[in-house]
């Protein structure tokens, strides 16, 4: 074996003109943006202020930044995939090979899960939880710096295989034994293992932290039952992740043995069983969508009660809705794989399971319902968001219970029917609550309002591209069109399968009005600058900083008396209260540890996927000394004087007497 | 681009006037066997009770959104955010139309368990079926035919398959039938069906297993009687090709919309060979544990790897037990062993 392991001249797919094209885009892009930087010598600000800032703002900006990127990336495999199916009709082939076409459905699936969804929640997580309990940053500011450093390396290992070799082959569930060796001996799967590991250990980190955060920075006064709901959804999905990212860990790492060293967890023939695989991907895999969905939930709850000007309905019911979701997540895996001949009571068992989680789902909506009952409800973008999720969602959620009857599921699983159900919750549920988020954050982490026109264009596109994106697959479902095919033959499905594809090209549409948005919103910031640092009247605290937040978030700790923290001290006046004095604060360093330590072991990670052992051992060890380092680094922390908090609290509290005459 | 525009235009409209005319015909609301039909109407019934609760919940989101607007003086109750009178509603609505779709999801998984063999006063057909890299061999034990990518029974009864994969996991799948499978390497999985009426329905694996698996298509035809299925059975016997050990190593190797094909004799037992392939150290690793009964189980696992008579009633004699499910064959054979020793 070479120096450079399986790695060589035809490794690189330079015989497939649409990654040749791809390439040349990539490249072209990635000058103009380099270019762009160095033009604007902007190299020392990204790195000092951004690249190794541990601010949780920040690094919740930079997540959410990935996540647009990697939507980019995943919407062009799915507008890949779209129009393969509307070529490949009637006995035609298409333009995209299986070869092609399965690594395409494999990365969609991969990289909108774990690397669009989850940095999207994460950012999101990142920016709003420190502020809304009151705390200065999270509980290990340099470990959040380097949870967002895996989850880039995991991002970009999926994006090397684009042009080094290949990506899996399999689906996203890489089920043994297609994922094995025998049947997968290619690096692709490979790329899968190690893109989903590295970025899985930094979520996992994530979790830790944030869990240490909530439950140890809460400022005075907030008890648990005082959290802000969506402090709360994320406090539960963060359990989630605590519980079941270890699991995805183990399962990866096994199949790593398997691949690597000949273990047989999952080959039949050497004792081991593959059904093992499929038991634990989804013991993970099913935590997992309620991970995603469960912060998306606890931001309608924010937008229906800030934009009614009322206080949630239910709050209690709204807490222990979520934390029956989060149980009951963990003991319903089974219903992935009901066709795999378990008895009729075990299905029956995970059937009915799933349906009790509709109870408290339902819940939910009743008490959004009931929070718009008798409010004030102003329709801005973030309430478009929630009010599509709304109807979008129950459809979902009545097609997932469906799903959960086995007897149903017999000749439902697998078909288009399961893709529009999943697609119905995870964009109709996660990704409008996510963007219903960005809308009604942006200002407070930018300091300037986005552009409405363009909003209520994006959502309009949004929402119409979805229905006719996925409705028609419903109905392929039932006309028994299964899933991953890469072409067809059947004259009843082509025009359903047209109007799907219609419909990607309106959320192509809507993605691209939110692109423009972006542009315009920064072209005109000046003029739609958020003074107040309250632009919607809000009622938690992340509203009582500035926009953005001032770098210690907090110059006084503030004590809580009520759940809607920032209400309760607008009414009793002391909302903005001018202090003479402030004392020192105590803040965490930039660092650039946690580039090295993410940036060796992704080095690893394609050492390893490429079987380039000296590299492999080099990243490891880079990793290992740069941990090492920071623990030894007692340089770590600063003090911001109180002057300079004076100045920054007189400014903040000016412009905002200013704004509001 | 436009070439495509064009073409999907005047698809559209064309699909448009089919799909009228001709309603969802051979999808899974046009069940054409007794299981098919019972899973629409539980489809059905399970929708109709949740709309129940969709459609107000659709209808009161858009209309308290509309009503309490901005700008319109409703009544406005900012500090209002609790009515034991509605929370006891929201919680009792859903929980009663789950406990009534909870029901209607314990009987119905019993009624429509797979495993179950169908009500029928006729015999039923044994049909082994393996997913192979990527076609369907059907083996007919009793009729000592096997085919490939074709499956014939006649209308009215029920046929019983046992499937398993030589490799890559599949999902068997005929959906005007009704019930799928997983095919599992070194498992025996099994799925009762049957057809009302005659007529020739698609059936395809549902789960994606790699390059080949769009054209892994096979025809089940369900004859219009028992005669119409002896000369179909005569036909593939006349057909002089024999399934052997050799010939299906042959079979097994990796194709693509692989042709329909006969063969007029199979291999007896070669289904129990297939499985026992992944297992055989299984087999082994418990004997080697010691007992008194280890030559006798050789023996008998030998004789059971010859003649391979894994027959339907033998299948089934443990089924509604406790350990049905996750058919191994190296703990059946050690069932079955158990039965005769007790004998």
């Amino acid at each position: 074996m070479s120096i450079l392991g399986k790695l060589s001249l035809h490794s690189i797919p330079y015989d497939v003109p649409i990654l040749v094209g791809t390439f040349c885009g990539v490249v072209v892009l990635a000058s103009i943006v380099i270019g762009l930087i160095t033009y604007y010598k902007k190299w020392g600000v990204l790195w000092n202020d951004w690249f190794t800032s541990i601010d949780h703002k920040r690094l919740g900006i930079m997540y959410i930044v990935l996540a647009l990127v990697m939507l980019l990336r995943g919407f062009a495999d799915a507008m890949m995939m779209r129009l393969q199916l509307a070529f490949a009709t009637d006995g035609g082939t298409g333009y995209l090979p299986p070869h092609h076409y399965d690594q395409i459905f494999t990365a969609h699936g991969v990289i909108m899960i774990i690397f669009m969804a989850m940095p999207f929640m994460i950012g999101l997580m990142n920016i709003v939880l420190p502020l809304q309990i009151g705390a200065r940053d999270v509980a290990f500011p340099f470990m959040n710096n380097l949870s967002f450093w895996l989850t880039v390396g995991g991002a970009i290992l999926i994006n090397i295989s684009l042009f080094i070799g290949e990506f899996a082959k399999t689906g996203w569930v890489a089920y043994p034994p297609l994922a094995g060796l025998k049947f997968s001996p290619d690096v692709g799967v490979d790329y899968y293992i190690w893109a989903l590991q590295i970025s899985g250990i930094g979520t996992t980190l994530t979790a830790v932290n944030f869990l240490a955060t909530v439950f140890k920075m809460r400022a005075p006064g907030m008890k648990l039952m005082d959290m802000p709901i969506f402090t709360w959804t994320c406090t539960w999905a963060n359990i989630l992740i605590a519980l079941s990212f270890p699991i995805l860990t183990a399962v990866l790492a096994m199949l790593t043995l398997d691949r690597y060293l000949d273990f047989h967890f999952f080959t039949i023939a050497g004792g081991g069983n593959s059904m093992m695989y499929i038991n634990l991907f989804w013991a993970w895999g099913h935590p997992e969508v309620y991970i995603l969905v469960l912060p998306a939930f606890g931001i309608f709850s924010e937008v229906v009660s800030t934009f009614t000007g009322k206080r949630l309905f239910g709050y209690k019911s709204m807490v222990w809705a979520t934390a029956s979701i989060s149980v009951l997540g963990f003991i319903v895996w089974l219903h992935h794989f009901f066709t795999m001949g378990s008895s009729a009571n075990v299905n029956a068992f995970f059937g009915v399971a799933t349906m009790i989680i509709a109870i408290p789902t339902g819940v939910k909506l009743f008490n959004w319902l009931f929070t718009m009952y008798r409010g004030r409800l102003r329709i801005t973008v973030p309430v478009m968001w929630t009010l599509g999720f709304m109807v979008t969602f129950t459809i979902g959620g009545m097609t997932g219970v469906l799903l959960a009857v086995p007897g149903a599921d017999y000749v439902l699983h697998n078909s288009l029917f399961l893709i529009a159900h999943f697609h119905n919750t995870i964009i109709g549920g996660a990704v409008f609550g996510y963007l219903a988020g960005f809308a009604f954050w942006f200002p407070k982490a930018m300091g300037f309002h986005l552009n409405v026109k363009l909003g209520k264009a994006a959502f309009w596109c949004w929402l119409i591209g979805f229905f006719l994106a996925f409705m028609p697959l419903y109905v392929l479902g039932f006309l028994g069109m299964t899933r991953r095919l890469n072409h067809t033959n059947n004259p009843q499905w082509d025009m359903w399968l047209y109007i799907a594809l219609i419909g990607a090209f309106v959320i192509m549409a809507g993605i691209a009005c939110q692109l423009l948005q972006l542009y315009v919103s920064f072209r005109d910031r000046k003029q739609n600058l958020d003074t107040t640092g309250d632009p919607w009247n809000g009622h938690t605290l992340e509203w009582s900083t500035a926009s953005p937040p001032q770098v210690y978030n907090f110059a006084e700790i503030p004590t809580v008396y009520d759940i809607d923290a920032f209400t309760d001290m607008k009414e009793k006046g002391t909302a903005y209260v001018r202090k003479d004095s402030y004392a020192p604060i105590h803040m965490p360093k930039n660092t650039k540890a946690g580039m090295a330590i993410a940036g060796s072991v992704t080095i690893m990670g394609f050492a390893l996927i490429w079987h380039i052992w000296w590299l492999a051992a080099l990243g490891l060890l880079g990793g290992f000394i740069s941990l090492v380092a920071r623990a030894y680094t007692s340089d770590v922390d600063y003090y911001i004087q109180p002057d300079e908090v004076l100045r920054t609290e007189t400014a903040h509290l000016d412009s905002n007497n200013v704004a509001k005459g | 681009m436009i070439l495509l525009l064009t073409r999907i235009l005047s698809k559209i409209a064309l699909a448009i006037t089919v799909a009228l005319l001709a309603g969802c015909q051979g999808g899974v609301l046009d069940p054409k066997g007794q299981v098919g039909i019972e899973e629409k109407q539980l489809i059905i019934v399970a929708t109709v009770l949740m709309l129940l609760v969709v459609i107000p919940v659709i209808f009161m989101t858009l209309y308290f959104a509309w009503k309490y607007r901005e700008g319109r003086n409703e009544i406005y109750e900012p500090k209002w955010s609790h009515s034991t009178k509605i929370e006891t509603i929201v919680w009792a609505v859903p929980i009663v139309i789950i406990i009534i779709l909870g029901v209607i999801t314990w009987k119905s998984t019993h009624a429509l368990d797979p495993y179950k063999p169908l009500k029928s006063d006729k015999e039923h057909i044994n049909v082994q079926v393996v997913s192979l890299n990527w076609k369907w061999l059907f083996i007919y034990p009793d009729l000592g035919i096997a085919t490939v990518n074709e499956v014939a029974f006649p209308a009215d009864v029920p046929v019983a398959f046992n499937i398993s994969s030589d490799g890559i996991m599949n999902s068997f799948f005929i959906p005007q039938l009704g019930s799928q499978i997983y095919a599992m390497a070194g498992m025996v999985t099994k799925v009762h069906l049957i057809a009302n009426e005659p007529g020739t329905f698609k059936g395809f694996s549902s789960n994606f297993s790699g390059p080949g698996f769009t054209g892994m298509k096979f025809k089940a035809i369900a004859t219009p009687n028992e005669a119409d299925f002896d000369k179909w059975v005569a036909k593939v016997k006349a057909s002089g090709n024999a399934l052997t050990s050799a010939s299906f190593a042959e079979l097994a190797k990796d194709s693509e919309n692989h042709p329909v094909e006969y063969f007029g004799t199979v291999k007896p037992g070669l289904f129990n060979d297939i499985v026992m392939k992944f297992m055989k150290d299984y087999g082994r690793v418990e004997i080697l544990k010691g007992g008194p009964f280890d030559s006798k189980m050789m023996q008998e696992m030998d004789k059971l790897n010859q003649n391979g008579s894994m027959g339907h009633d033998s299948m089934s004699m443990d089924h509604g037990s406790v350990d049905h499910n996750k058919m191994k064959m190296g703990q059946e054979s050690s069932d079955k062993m158990n039965t005769e020793a007790d004998k």
